[in-house]
């Protein structure tokens, strides 16, 4: 590769010039130049791992450790979190009808309800999640079958979606909004909760604003031509083909929460990393008085269920979940920190035999006394 | 195909001569074809670079695609295409094979460039060149020139083709050239005009040449070329390497050449030499070829596990999920369909495995490792101005590998200036004691004489250098070399002549045989006859050294010595104003002395400046008599090898002066002063076969032919007449007995040995031999052989005269450097053209061989005996024990074994016993080889061994060696720069293999090495994040990181940080490299580069990518975190996992490995934010839009990075602690020691290598002086002695345990 790096200096046809004398002689010394770089005598840190000298870093790493673990661990501890599984696999289970006859063409959807128990009462703000299992969102085809463009309100893609959407991507001529298969297998189940006292269903106040990030909603994803009449925005564009209503309708209760900024859109669209996931569906809001936001006792969990996942065998569930600095539940976080702590610990301690038994004799060794 | 040329195929076709000799070419003049010839010649010089800037891309890309990485890359690209297994978008994955073709373009460019300025200097040069419309030679320009072509040159014009000589304004037909651009030899060759092709005096008028002109088709042997002339009446005469001017030779003192061109541009032989840089693959390249199969066989697997982990993950499905997109129809490809595709879509998301851009970072890094070996202060030498040279880019690593050094003797080991120390004439021995003394003496420089000879050649130089602006114009481009520029004391005040330092033209005469030369003198009346004055006269002119003036440069003296003083006073001033100055320092010490030893004083000063002059000639011996005004002193010897010159100067110190040599004659000024002009009827030059040379002349006085001939003792004394037949030449038979003693008493001392014959031949015999000599010029095939032949034919019944005695002094630190090569494990061999007994003897001096050593002499003549010597001598050596290394251990075996013994051990059928007692040996010595010989043992050595060795030497000789060794390295010496132009590094002197296999081979294997692993280790650990990532997507081949951070990763992220590793760290210091060779040790065999450390490295890669992989995996696992979001604290995790490993790799962190370091993290980050924060909707499928922000601002993403990165690094560092602790390798040990106080460390290091002495050299007892030194420190301090052990002890020094344990 670097042909002519030194031959040049050989090459017979340097000197090719006449009367530019051919003797050995050079009037230039060719000494290298003494510095310290091109002598390769950069002053240096030169450590050396040895058990006496990373003996402090194993225990201060354990020390830092084993700490924050624990508290990672407490911290995971005190939230509270309760799943309802409402697939409707066993035939005792409420949703079992529903889940048998299932087609995604039927107009009426059909509804359930499954009871469940609080034994404890949710005290800050509850997160109600949705949660399906065995859903590959994050298949490769899955996730490229969308066109970012067209959901941030961009007027060509809108009416030309990108290939990427294939099959997704015209419908009976008509350019689909919003395109993909993300977009087309939108998660559709309406979940509501009731207070069940007294057997009188309270039902509990459910919002559905600041589910979705906050830059997806307000920079990502935009409406075509603003927000006015997404109707006529919409014109000439059709619905995908999973879904019962045009995306201009898709909160017919918000109208600020229609078309591309819907946030359970946006939900939905941002693909979860693995197959079995829960993305956030409503949040209940602590109340302004001392009463705990979800009080313990019986509820009711009205699904209108729409959504199909016998096809992959998936699992859908419903999830109250409190959450804390650190997010929602996981004690794993913190055993992990415990265990590579102590792991560190005990190495520090086996290093300090170590050391005693040999970086003594080593040293001793080292200096000539 | 044979090119054959158009001109010649439309000759053949108008002659009607079929194709006879496939490898000859057949050329005639071009000039009765000018009107037909449209230019179809090679007529440009560099056509490598005959693409234009519009061509540069198509081209260069051609090139760049015949590398198999490029093209498997190319395919990754082009399949990404496809749609149906893309895995990213197209365009991403085109982004690292555009950067790396097009650095790789850059590089080449700008390679090309610099070459395209200089061929367009070259091709525009003008000449002149016959051109038939004006009937003379028009200014044209080199690239015009074409094969046919008649050239005409001036004096000091450079030959632009190789041309044969046709003509010359000097009246023998001769013309000098130097070839210094060529081959670097500084002395004028003489070329001769091809004989018989008209009378050399007329005119020439390239018309009238209607000769065929028959050659060789175009080679690149320099010093070989086979051609005849077949003139128009069918007369072939024989033209050989004498009558071509090669292409970049200078014409010299010849004011006019005519010359017909027979080889043009690339077919020159300088350009078919000038191949470039060599590509050699180092071992290390070929183990890491080995792994990147490895990697391959790793990709392939890992693809068949997702295609097969699809396939089963489609097929367990019940029924179309609604995640499942089926293409643009609608319809889903079946499972097995989908798996296929799939296998291909993960070797796109997998391709990083293969690491490609690893091929471009070791670029990199070696270019900058060469970087660092020129740079070298230490391997620079005064003398000859030069650094190392690196000529092979690619083999640096190798250099810390060598296991076997085969060495030349002359010129590598010793300086290869010839000293001439005694002589025997007759059967007298002249011991030249004062001789020795001056040596003795002159060895030590001192400042005195250098300030002295600084400040003198100043005021007398001046005018010299204004007077020769004046005379002749070609000075004017020489710079003046003023004397303070050179430093030296010795040999740099005529370094433009070859072999001619005071040292070596001074000789001081012995007395005994100054008188003898005297009494013959004036007593004998037949003193023509005299064999001391043909001893003298057979120093003088057996050979073939060129004399020339120093002041006139280059000035041939073509005219007796009367004539050439023509030039003036003033000439004469200059000269010896150039020379007094190293002179004077000669005298300075040696004067005193060679006072006394003088016989007459006798002033012939020109002017107030020789007066010093003659004082010293005057020490030189001259003998009483009238003297022809001490001109002598302008007379440089131009010859080519350092022993010719160093007779003729102590011919001159005994009056015979060589005054001039053409062709025809050579002329001689005895001691009287008298001129002595003989005719040269023939020279039998010297050749490797028959070690010999000999010059046929006709005595002026006697009219007698007379061939005096010099060679080695051995070659020589087997041609001499029977001295038992005759009963005349009783006296021959004790010359001959007592000149063997005195030879062989010579070579004991490790004197070079030269025998002088001299024989009359008859007149018949002359001629009949000459009829046979002529027939063996004009011979096409086997021409040496024949003139080998018929120069054997002449070469017997010769009469002794008498032999020399030339002393080749040691170069500096050679034996410092041999045994630090040793201690570091290297076996070292010398293969020398000597006889054994000096061989022997410089073995010792140089302490090759030691005094307890067990030396074993092979020597046989024929087979049988040669089979079972070896046989009992393996048996007897196999009883010893072997050491850890392959060697024995004690006692230390040494072999000397000779050339004839060599060529039968090195039969196939004796070859494996010979290799293996080879490699019991510690030293091997093998005397009176053959170049081929050489090149033949470390054939075997290699091929047997499977080890890496390393040839060194200096001389044409050497060449074969040197190519056939895995590193060969030239000595830019004495000797021209054949040995350089064939070596992959070229060093000035011995002493620098040191530091260039000690320190720099070191370096430069473990930084490579090390590099490499951890960009193995690096390309796994990284992909196999996205691997186990597939275990959870259906073996889709999604990858959660976006496809441009992961392309950046490899590309921008993480390379710089390793290539400055590659590049800087050091482990130990030169210091202590230099005071530890043992530390060599770690790199030979397979060094640190082993199958264990890549597969160790391999593994640890995958248990940080599952820890990388799995700890964020169920940190988030069952939350509602997006595939990218998922993916970037595994992006970040990796960096700082990938960062941090190479951290605790790093040995020796500078300013710069931080600054890198750093930087790398700090990039990362601020592009990423910056890359998350503007894209909105670019890149459409990872959406990357404020998700390193959010995570930012996330704790747990904090606390995965941490966690992660501490426990992926934990085994590695653990391991690296142990290790360290429990049982630390040579180079730890090495480093600890560095830690220590430098006077502690030194002090340290001292005894350890006097204990080190002790063990090596001691064996049975003696041993060095160090070695007792250390015996007692070891006994009066236990903790001392013990020290060594502890640190340095295990394995790798297995001589030290064994001395301290005992």
């Amino acid at each position: 590769m670097a042909s002519g790096y030194n031959a040049k200096e050989e090459d017979g046809h340097h000197s090719g010039a006449p009367g530019n004398g051919g003797g050995a002689g050079a009037v230039k010394s060719k000494k290298p130049d003494n510095t310290a770089f091109k002598q390769q005598r950069l002053p240096a840190w030169q450590p050396i791992l040895t058990a006496g000298t990373v003996l402090p870093a194993f225990f201060v790493i354990g020390l830092i450790f084993i700490p924050i673990g624990i508290g990672l661990f407490v911290t995971s501890n005190n939230i509270k979190e309760f799943e309802i599984d409402y697939t409707g696999v066993d035939a005792s289970s409420p949703c079992y009808n529903c889940a048998r006859n299932f087609s995604w063409n039927s107009t009426s959807s059909c509804t359930c309800s499954v009871p469940f128990t609080l034994e404890q009462p949710f005290e800050s703000n509850v997160f109600m999640y949705y949660g399906l299992s065995n859903f590959y969102q994050n298949h490769r085809r899955y996730v490229k079958s969308r066109d970012d463009s067209q959901l941030n309100g961009d007027q060509t893609s809108l009416k030309s979606p990108s290939k990427e959407c294939e099959p997704y991507r015209m419908s009976d001529g008509l350019p689909i909004a919003p395109c993909g298969a993300i977009a087309n297998s939108l998660f559709n189940d309406t979940l509501e909760l009731y207070y069940v006292v007294n057997n009188s269903k309270t039902p509990v106040t459910l919002v559905k604003k600041g589910i979705a990030w906050w830059t997806d909603k307000h920079v990502k994803f935009r409406n075509p031509g603003g927000n006015n009449n997404l109707t006529v925005a919409f014109q000439g564009t059709s619905k995908p083909v999973n879904w019962r209503t045009p995306v201009s309708e898709l909160d017919p209760t918000d109208p600020e929460n229609n078309g591309f900024i819907n946030e359970d859109f946006i939900v939905w669209m941002r693909t979860a990393a693995l197959p079995t996931f829960r993305k956030l569906y409503r949040i209940i809001q602590k109340k302004a008085d001392l009463t705990p936001t979800l009080a313990s006792g019986r509820y009711v969990l009205e699904v209108s269920y729409n959504y199909p996942v016998r096809s992959f065998d998936g699992r859908k569930r419903v999830i109250l979940s409190t959450i804390s600095w650190m997010g929602g539940k996981n004690p794993f976080l913190g055993i992990a920190y415990i265990t590579v702590g102590s792991v560190c610990f005990f190495l520090g301690v086996v290093l300090l035999i170590i050391h005693h038994k040999y970086d003594n004799r080593n040293n001793s060794a080292d200096i000539p006394n | 195909m044979p090119w054959r040329s158009p001109l010649a195929l439309l000759r053949d076709a108008v002659r009607g001569i079929g194709e006879r000799q496939k490898d000859l070419r057949v050329l005639v003049s071009n000039l009765p074809y000018s009107e037909l010839d449209a230019g179809g010649r090679p007529n440009r010089f560099f056509p490598g670079n005959a693409y234009t800037p519009l061509l540069f891309l198509p081209v260069n890309l051609y090139e760049q695609f015949h590398r198999w990485a490029n093209v498997y890359f190319v395919g990754l690209a082009v399949l990404n295409f496809v749609p149906v297994v893309n895995a990213f978008q197209p365009e991403v994955a085109l982004i690292p094979i555009c950067v790396i073709l097009a650095l790789t373009a850059l590089k080449d460019g700008w390679e090309d460039f610099q070459r395209y300025k200089s061929d367009r200097k070259v091709n525009g040069t003008p000449c002149l060149v016959y051109r038939r419309p004006d009937k003379r030679f028009v200014a044209s320009r080199w690239m015009d020139v074409k094969v046919g072509d008649f050239v005409s040159m001036g004096s000091n014009e450079i030959v632009p083709a190789d041309l044969l000589l046709l003509h010359t304004s000097d009246p023998h037909g001769v013309c000098l050239i130097e070839t210094s651009n060529l081959d670097g030899e500084t002395n004028l060759k003489q070329r001769r005009v091809v004989s018989n092709l008209g009378s050399p005096t007329s005119e020439f008028d390239p018309e009238n040449f209607h000769c065929l002109v028959v050659c060789e088709r175009p080679n690149n042997n320099l010093n070989h070329f086979k051609c005849y002339v077949e003139k128009p009446d069918k007369e072939k005469v024989g033209v050989g390497i004498e009558s071509l001017l090669l292409r970049g030779c200078k014409v010299r003192n010849t004011e006019h050449v005519v010359g017909f061109v027979v080889y043009a541009g690339r077919e020159t032989k300088s350009m078919l030499n000038n191949s470039g840089p060599r590509y050699k693959r180092s071992r290390l390249e070929r183990a890491l070829n080995r792994d990147v199969l490895f990697c391959v066989v790793l990709l392939f697997a890992m693809c068949l596990v997702g295609a097969v982990g699809h396939f089963i993950w489609l097929s367990s499905l019940p029924s179309i999920p609604p995640y499942l997109v089926p293409d643009s129809q609608g319809y889903l490809e079946s499972p097995s369909l989908s798996a296929f595709y799939m296998f291909f879509t993960m070797i796109i998301l997998l391709q990083v495995l293969i690491p490609i851009s690893l091929y471009v970072s070791i670029e990199l890094v070696k270019i900058a490792q060469v970087f660092f070996i020129t740079n070298d202060v230490d391997l620079y030498d005064e003398d000859c101005d030069g650094r190392v040279q690196c000529r092979a880019l690619n083999i640096t690593e190798d250099l810390g590998q060598v296991e076997y050094v085969f060495s030349d003797k002359t010129g590598t080991l010793t300086e290869n200036k010839m000293v001439f120390r005694r002589c025997t004439v007759m059967g007298t021995e002249y011991a030249h004691k004062e001789n020795a003394i001056r040596l003795a003496v002159i060895d030590e420089p001192d400042s005195d004489e250098e300030v002295l000879f600084h400040q003198r050649p100043r005021q007398g130089r001046q005018p010299g250098w204004t007077l020769d602006l004046e005379e002749s114009g070609s000075e004017a481009a020489q710079p003046p070399r003023a004397g303070g520029h050179r430093s030296k004391v010795a040999g740099c005040a005529e370094g433009d002549v070859a072999f001619s330092s005071p040292l070596e033209k001074e000789v001081v005469p012995d007395k005994a045989l100054l008188q003898q030369i005297v009494k013959i003198d004036y007593s004998s009346g037949k003193r023509m006859v005299d064999p001391y004055l043909d001893f003298f006269l057979a120093l003088a002119i057996c050979n073939t050294v060129v004399v020339s003036t120093a002041t006139a440069q280059r000035q041939r003296v073509s005219q007796l010595p009367g004539a050439s003083l023509s030039s003036g006073p003033l000439d004469t001033l200059s000269s010896l104003a150039k020379k007094v100055g190293s002179l004077r320092q000669t005298l300075a010490s040696w004067q005193p002395m060679s006072r006394r030893g003088s016989l007459a004083s006798e002033g012939s000063a020109a002017d107030d400046e020789s007066d010093k002059t003659s004082d010293r000639d005057r020490g030189a011996g001259a003998p009483k008599g009238p003297r022809p005004a001490g001109r002598s002193d302008e007379l440089l010897f131009e010859a080519e090898s350092p022993d010719e010159a160093a007779l003729v100067y102590a011919a001159k110190a005994y009056g015979f002066t060589l005054l001039a040599r053409t062709p025809a004659s050579v002329t001689v000024r005895l001691p009287r002063g008298e001129t002595l002009v003989l005719e040269v009827l023939d020279t039998l030059s010297f050749d490797a076969n028959r070690k010999r040379m000999s010059v046929l002349v006709r005595h002026p006085v006697t009219r007698q032919l007379v061939l005096y001939t010099k060679g080695a003792d051995y070659t020589i004394m087997e041609l001499l007449g029977t001295p038992y037949a005759e009963q005349l030449k009783g006296n021959q038979k004790s010359v001959a007995a007592n000149c063997q003693t005195h030879v062989d008493q010579y070579a004991k001392e490790g004197l070079r040995t030269l025998c002088f014959t001299k024989k009359l031949v008859s007149e018949k015999e002359y001629s009949d031999w000459s009829t046979l000599r002529r027939e063996a010029m004009a011979a096409m095939d086997n021409r040496e052989e024949f003139i080998r032949d018929s120069a054997v034919h002449l070469e017997r019944d010769l009469t002794l005269l008498g032999a020399t005695g030339i002393e080749d002094r040691l170069q500096e630190s050679v034996p410092d450097t041999i045994v630090a090569l040793r201690e570091a494990g290297i076996q070292v061999w010398v293969l020398t053209g000597d006889k054994p007994e000096t061989a022997v003897n410089i073995a010792y001096a140089c302490r090759l061989l030691d005094e307890g050593d067990m030396v074993i002499n092979m020597s046989s003549k024929d087979k049988l005996t040669c089979t079972s010597m070896l046989d009992c001598t393996l048996e007897a050596v196999r009883r010893y024990p072997r050491g850890p290394n392959g060697m024995v251990t004690d006692p230390t075996i040494a072999l000397v074994i000779d050339g004839r013994t060599l060529g039968m051990v090195l039969e196939s059928d004796l070859q494996a016993h010979f290799v293996e007692l080879a490699q019991r040996c510690r030293s091997v010595l093998c005397c009176r080889v053959t170049p081929l010989q050489k090149s033949a043992v470390v054939k075997v050595i290699r091929d047997r061994l499977k080890v890496m060795t390393l040839a060194i030497g200096d001389g044409a000789n050497d060449v074969n060696m040197i190519q056939a060794a895995d590193v060969g390295i030239g000595i830019s010496g004495q000797e021209g720069m054949q040995a350089v132009m064939a070596s992959d590094f070229a060093i000035c002197r011995f002493k620098h293999l040191r530091k260039l296999l000690l320190v720099h081979g070191h370096w430069c294997y473990t930084r490579l090495a090390n590099m490499i692993v951890y960009f193995f280790y690096k390309n796994v650990a990284y992909v196999n994040l996205l691997f186990w990532y597939q275990f959870f997507c259906g073996f889709s081949g999604t990858a959660m990181i976006d496809y441009w951070l992961l392309i950046f990763f490899n590309l921008f992220y993480t390379s710089i940080p390793p290539i400055m590793f590659g590049i800087m760290d050091r482990d130990v210091s030169a210091e202590t490299l230099l005071g530890l060779p043992e530390l060599y040790r770690t790199g030979q065999g397979t060094g640190e580069y082993k199958a264990s450390f890549f597969w160790v490295s391999i593994l640890d890669a995958f248990y940080q990518s599952l820890v990388c992989f799995f700890i964020p995996y169920w940190t988030y696992q069952g939350s509602d975190i997006d595939v990218f979001t998922f993916g970037t604290p595994l992006n970040t995790v990796s960096l700082f996992t990938i960062l941090l490993h190479l951290s605790i790799e790093i040995k020796a962190w500078t300013v710069v490995h931080l600054v890198v370091i750093l930087g790398s993290v700090m990039v990362f980050f601020l592009t990423i934010l910056a890359y998350n924060a503007f894209c909105v909707t670019c890149n459409p499928p990872s959406n990357p839009y404020w998700i390193l922000q959010n995570q930012m601002a996330d704790p747990t993403f904090h606390l995965v990075c941490l966690l992660t990165t501490v426990a992926a690094l934990l085994p590695r560092y653990t391991f690296h602690v142990l290790r360290n602790t429990i049982d630390p390798s040579p180079l730890v040990r090495a480093r600890k020691l560095e830690r220590l106080d430098a006077d502690v460390r030194q002090q340290w290091i001292e005894e350890w290598r006097s204990m080190r002495g002790g063990g090596a050299g001691g064996g049975g007892g003696g041993g060095g002086g160090g070695g007792g030194g250390g015996d007692a420190v070891g006994g009066g301090e236990s903790g001392r002695s013990a020290s060594p052990v502890h640190i340095l002890d295990p394995s790798p020094f297995p001589p030290s345990r064994s001395d301290t344990h005992v």
